[in-house]
């Protein structure tokens, strides 16, 4: 079966970075990939993970007090 | 070659600083924060590392308050055309450089009123004397923190308290200091901090930058450029959100990348050990050139200043001194007045400027021996060659 993804969006590059840290730190498989067309016109970049961690990843962002856009599941 | 004009810039630099700078033109050269694509990502990988390495340097929380410029200048340009106006009241010390006096003459011909506490003629700076000027309303207290002249340091930790007492913020000039001189924004009560990376911390040249604390009123600091960010790319207007908003364009990413590493080396030998190197290299200048009939020294006090020191001498003007230094001893170093007037005029040796030896972490006990040797010597004979 095809593994399903979320991704988290950022308003900047370097936030994606540091949500990338923050998911690493807890091994949490992240990828950061350029934002899908359909999500945003933007010419950035979010972090994608698998979506059985949305929730964690989430509660990580929040706990963290990391500003992130939204997640959303591709 | 003895190399004594690191005020100016470092050198040489740790070799790991040139292999960063390498490895990012081989491997990764890619625009960071930009396509998206893997090599970009590295790109912007480094530029976010850089501003952790900085940030826990100067111990600001909040990596993304590291701002990126060219060098010093860039950062406090941003910080005073950012945020002064017309009305403003600001307070600075007799020691400045032009990086700082120059924006703020420009500030002060747009209706910004300009306070100069002039300060001791070691270049020290009473942070009571600086009170005493601070019951006017202040909008911002900017020092340099370590002079580029006499390398006389101000007691930052007291002159912040006094700034935000009087509820005015407090920018540092750490354009000496950062890499050298242990500097913590929160227990030094500073709220804008400007270095470089070419100096202290043993980065390449085209690197500095500002790092704003959490009192700035980030919306109300003008950006002093614009344009595109990588982020919020559906929008004709500037992002509202730091580091972006201050950082438009291609930065200076393999500059960087030799930073990160600069700041590594410094963190990797530690800042008390640099700093007891520096203050021997002091003593050594000062204790040699005091000895010199007919020298007349320009240094901090004891315990309060960098391996930057100046001179002059009775019998030759300071640029025929630095050129015969060079020439017959391959001795470098810097004269004349050093970006710095107000400086010079503080410590009495405006307009005809010094002689400047700075040593750095790479100078050793035997250097300074040979310069105060050389010294002496074109001291004595300095008409007859």
């Amino acid at each position: 079966m095809k593994e399903e993804y979320c991704v988290a969006l950022f308003h900047s590059t370097s936030l994606a970075l540091r949500g990338e840290k923050l998911c690493r730190g807890e091994a949490i498989a992240v990828k950061l990939i350029p934002v899908p067309r359909h999500l945003s016109s933007d010419c950035g970049v979010c972090l994608r993970f698998p979506s059985a961690h949305e929730e964690r990843v989430r509660a990580l962002f929040e706990g963290k007090s990391l500003e992130f856009d939204s997640i959303v599941r591709l | 070659m003895i190399y004594l004009d690191n005020s100016a810039t470092s050198f040489p630099k740790p070799s790991a600083v040139l292999e960063a700078m390498a490895r990012f033109t081989n491997e990764y050269g890619a625009n960071p924060g930009r396509s998206g694509h893997c090599l970009s990502v590295d790109a912007g990988r480094i530029m976010y590392e850089a501003r952790e390495a900085l940030a826990a340097l100067f111990n600001q929380r909040d990596p993304l308050r590291v701002l990126f410029a060219a060098n010093a200048t860039g950062g406090l340009n941003q910080a005073l055309l950012g945020l002064l106006r017309s009305g403003d009241r600001v307070v600075t010390s007799g020691m400045e450089h032009n990086s700082v006096m120059r924006p703020l003459r420009a500030l002060e011909a747009e209706g910004v009123r300009v306070v100069v506490a002039p300060g001791a003629s070691d270049g020290t700076l009473d942070p009571d004397d600086l009170r005493g000027l601070l019951s006017e309303r202040t909008s911002m207290v900017v020092v340099n923190h370590g002079s580029n002249v006499n390398g006389c340091l101000q007691s930052i930790r007291e002159i912040g308290g006094a700034a935000r007492e009087a509820g005015a913020l407090f920018l540092v000039d750490a354009a000496q200091t950062a890499g050298c001189v242990d500097i913590d924004m929160e227990r030094d009560n500073i709220d804008l901090l400007a270095f470089t990376g070419h100096k202290a911390l043993y980065g390449p040249q085209g690197t500095g930058g500002l790092v704003v604390g959490e009192r700035v009123p980030i919306e109300r600091m003008r950006p002093l450029v614009y344009g595109g960010t990588g982020s919020r790319s559906e929008f004709e207007t500037q992002p509202d959100f730091i580091p972006d908003r201050f950082e438009s364009g291609t930065p200076n990413t393999i500059g960087i990348a030799g930073l990160l590493e600069g700041v590594r080396f410094v963190r990797e030998t530690g800042i008390a050990a640099i700093r007891r190197h520096e203050d021997e290299l002091a003593a050594g200048i000062c204790r040699g050139l005091s000895t010199i009939d007919g020298v007349r020294l320009f240094a901090g006090p004891e315990g309060r200043r960098l391996s930057t020191v100046s001179f002059t001498c009775d019998r030759l003007a300071p640029s025929e001194f630095g050129l015969r230094l060079d020439e017959e001893f391959d001795i470098l170093c810097r004269v004349g007045l050093h970006c710095a007037p107000a400086a010079h005029t503080t410590i009495g040796s405006f307009p005809e400027g010094t002689v400047r030896l700075s040593a750095g972490f790479f100078t050793t006990q035997e250097d300074i021996v040979s310069a105060v040797k050389a010294i002496r010597t074109l001291a004595k004979n300095g008409e007859s060659s």
